[in-house]
């Protein structure tokens, strides 16, 4: 992209545009990763149809969420209280800088160099591994598409799917160059033994692992890590500790309630019934250390605003991001955020806005992320609500700001604005190259509309007494 | 102050006022027979789902499949025949080289396929995710329509760990084809006690 409106536009060279006009370079490629993410949007569709009462138990989860957002105080005490009468250490991070500290002091204590990890967005979020590499401990993550993107050294592109973006011959030669499997066998099924022998030598020597949680519950003190693969529980349960890292957003009021968020999670996830394994810990094994990082990086400031807090309930399902049409055509990567898709592009810039100006506009405003989130997110809305704010804050790039502000003056003036209506289609008309070029963004991959002949004014008037 | 006491005083002044938890009651919808929703259900996600009417039945089915060769763990007190109870005082680790393991659970949930198993059944927490094959043992009674009513069942009681199995353990993250057996046991066979 090398139009001034672009130059203009983007502050930086890896904002959201930029990186989906990388991706979209390839466009077979975009295709096929359009098509395997409707293909899991088309099974959560069937899994939810399944269940009569599904619109109820999204009302339900949602109302539940509302509630932990409005009693998190006392939610938060009650499982630190219960989870410590369990023998399991409480600790606090109030960001992401923190939490990498404590987890790093744990291990030090052990003199552990290798961890197994299991999937963790928060971890992500925090940059765990990174910190640690720097502190001289190597973090293997567990989960298969995650151990292959951390292979390639890319982080996940979508928190469900990590490698969603790789295709099998790629998968084969990664693995042949660090795994050594035969060059050229990209059969999912010999990779996936290969990655599971690979793997059980890591379960088997280390000491250590760090898994994250999908439900901590208040009234029993106890988590619950959902995988399929079972990563995480074969990780843990060989350990001799367990670091068990957890957003403040994760608690629920009550263990009947896992009832109806367990039966959403998977459903709205990948179409499943529910995953292979959603493993309870309420005590460590005897003999095991048990640790419980509650981190809030943010989130609590979050919940102070009423625009935007209600994104806390997120249950980190993924189900906005496969039904989201840019998602689904830029790719998690194009991003840059450890959180993709719909929910990131409303979480990211609440932790820095200046970086994440770009994403609350990589949206069509369609509102199918709402519409399937499990919890009723307002997701669509609070992206218009960034985008509000980011202009207010000058977030916005110069070529936006000047063009929004002239369609407001132009749409507040009758007088002009019929004459602009009249003067655009006559030049649309008879001069379309000053609307039809590269400078004009709305032209890019577009053809411009054919030039209607009248004003609807014109037409409506003409029309309004013939019925 | 600590980040702990920041943290909490931070979430004090900003939640938002909020509703009572109301009550779950979810109608039962339309009536569904249990037992053939559970058994399609798990057979769908890659279990494989056995009728008995005797203990003999496992025993024949088990040793028609796998080989007596190898290292099988037995915890269900009914089949000490086939393989003596095991006892667990050693390192999970060395459960590494078991062939089968055939474990009680509590009951099923039908809505899908999953069984809920704590650890006084599992000898050792780590035996049914490191097990290279997973049998496990219900009562067709005992399987509830949904997760609701499975936790009205469990209700309060503690178990220090519990988990939900359903199915084998598997993959999809290549590509999007699954594949059984990611890193835990390749297979699932689910034993239904229907009469005794």
């Amino acid at each position: 992209m090398d139009t001034e409106t672009t130059i203009l536009d983007r502050k930086t060279s890896s904002d959201h545009a930029t990186l989906a006009d990388k991706f979209n370079l390839d466009e077979p490629r975009v295709d096929w990763h359009d098509k395997t993410l409707w293909f899991i949007r088309k099974k959560r569709d069937k899994a939810a149809s399944q269940l009569q009462e599904w619109e109820q138990l999204r009302a339900v989860a949602s109302d539940i969420k509302n509630n932990v957002l409005a009693n998190l105080h006392t939610y938060l005490l009650a499982f630190e209280r219960n989870a410590q009468q369990h023998g399991i250490t409480v600790h606090w991070a109030s960001d992401a800088a923190e939490h990498n500290k404590i987890v790093h002091k744990i291990i030090e204590k052990t003199g552990i160099k290798q961890v197994v990890k299991s999937k963790s967005m928060l971890t992500e979020e925090c940059h765990l591994n990174a910190y640690l590499k720097t502190q001289g401990i190597e973090v293997i993550d567990t989960d298969l598409g995650e151990r292959i993107v951390q292979l390639a050294g890319e982080p996940p592109s979508h928190i469900v799917l990590p490698c969603i973006h790789w295709k099998k011959e790629e998968i084969g030669e990664l693995f042949s160059h660090h795994l050594g499997t035969p060059e050229g066998n990209s059969d999912p099924q010999f990779l996936t033994a290969a990655a599971r022998i690979h793997l059980r030598q890591h379960f088997m020597s280390s000491r250590l692992a760090i898994t994250g949680v999908n439900f901590a519950v208040a009234e029993t003190g106890e988590i619950v890590v959902c995988t399929n693969e079972g990563n995480a529980d074969l990780g843990v349960q060989l350990a001799d500790v367990h670091i068990a890292c957890v957003g403040i957003e994760k608690i629920i009021p009550l263990r009947k309630h896992l009832g109806v968020f367990l039966r959403l999670l998977a459903r709205s996830a990948t179409g499943q019934p529910i995953t292979t394994y959603s493993s309870h810990f309420q005590k460590p094994r005897k003999g095991q250390e048990m640790h419980i990082v509650l981190v809030d990086n943010g989130r609590s400031k979050r919940l102070g605003s009423a625009d935007f807090r209600n994104a806390l309930k997120c249950i980190r399902c993924g189900a906005c991001m496969n039904t989201c049409p840019v998602y689904r055509r830029s790719g998690g990567h194009s991003y840059h955020y450890a959180i993709a898709g719909p929910i990131g592009a409303i979480l990211a810039p609440g932790l820095d806005m200046k970086k994440h100006a770009d994403l609350p506009f990589a949206s069509t405003l369609c509102g199918s992320c709402s519409n399937v989130c499990p919890v009723k997110i307002d997701i669509h809305d609070q992206l218009y609500k960034w985008r509000q704010l980011l202009a207010q804050n000058r977030k916005v790039g110069i070529t936006k700001r000047v063009a929004a502000n002239t369609m407001a003056y132009i749409l507040s003036h009758h007088t002009l604005y019929t004459f602009a209506g009249t003067a655009g289609r006559w030049l649309m008309k008879y001069v379309p190259f000053i609307i039809s070029n590269r400078f004009n963004p709305w032209y890019k991959q577009r053809e411009m509309p054919k030039p209607p002949e009248h004003s609807f004014a014109r037409w409506y008037h003409q029309n309004r007494n013939f019925k | 102050m600590s980040s702990r006491d920041h943290i909490l005083e931070v979430i004090r002044k900003n939640q938002p006022k909020g509703l009572p938890l109301q009550e779950i009651a979810f109608s039962d919808g339309e009536p569904f027979d249990k037992i053939s929703k559970f058994t399609t259900v798990l057979e769908s996600i890659g279990g494989t789902v056995i009728p008995i009417n005797e203990w003999g039945e496992v025993e024949a089915y088990l040793n028609q499949r796998f080989s007596t060769e190898k290292r099988w763990v037995n915890l269900v007190p009914e089949l000490r025949n086939l393989a003596p109870l095991a006892d667990f005082t050693e390192d999970p680790h060395l459960l590494e080289n078991v062939m089968v393991a055939i474990l009680p659970g509590h009951f099923g949930v039908a809505e899908n396929g999953a069984v809920w198993i704590t650890e006084e059944l599992m000898g050792d927490r780590a035996l049914p995710f490191i097990c290279e094959h997973l049998a496990l043992i219900i009562r067709a009674e005992n399987i509830f329509p949904t997760l609701h009513d499975a936790y009205t069942h469990i209700d309060k009681s503690q178990y220090g760990f519990g988990t939900y199995i359903a199915g084998p353990s598997k993959t999809a993250d290549i590509e999007q084809s699954l594949v059984l057996g990611a890193h835990g046991p390749k297979s699932l066979m689910l034993f239904l006690i229907t009469e005794t």
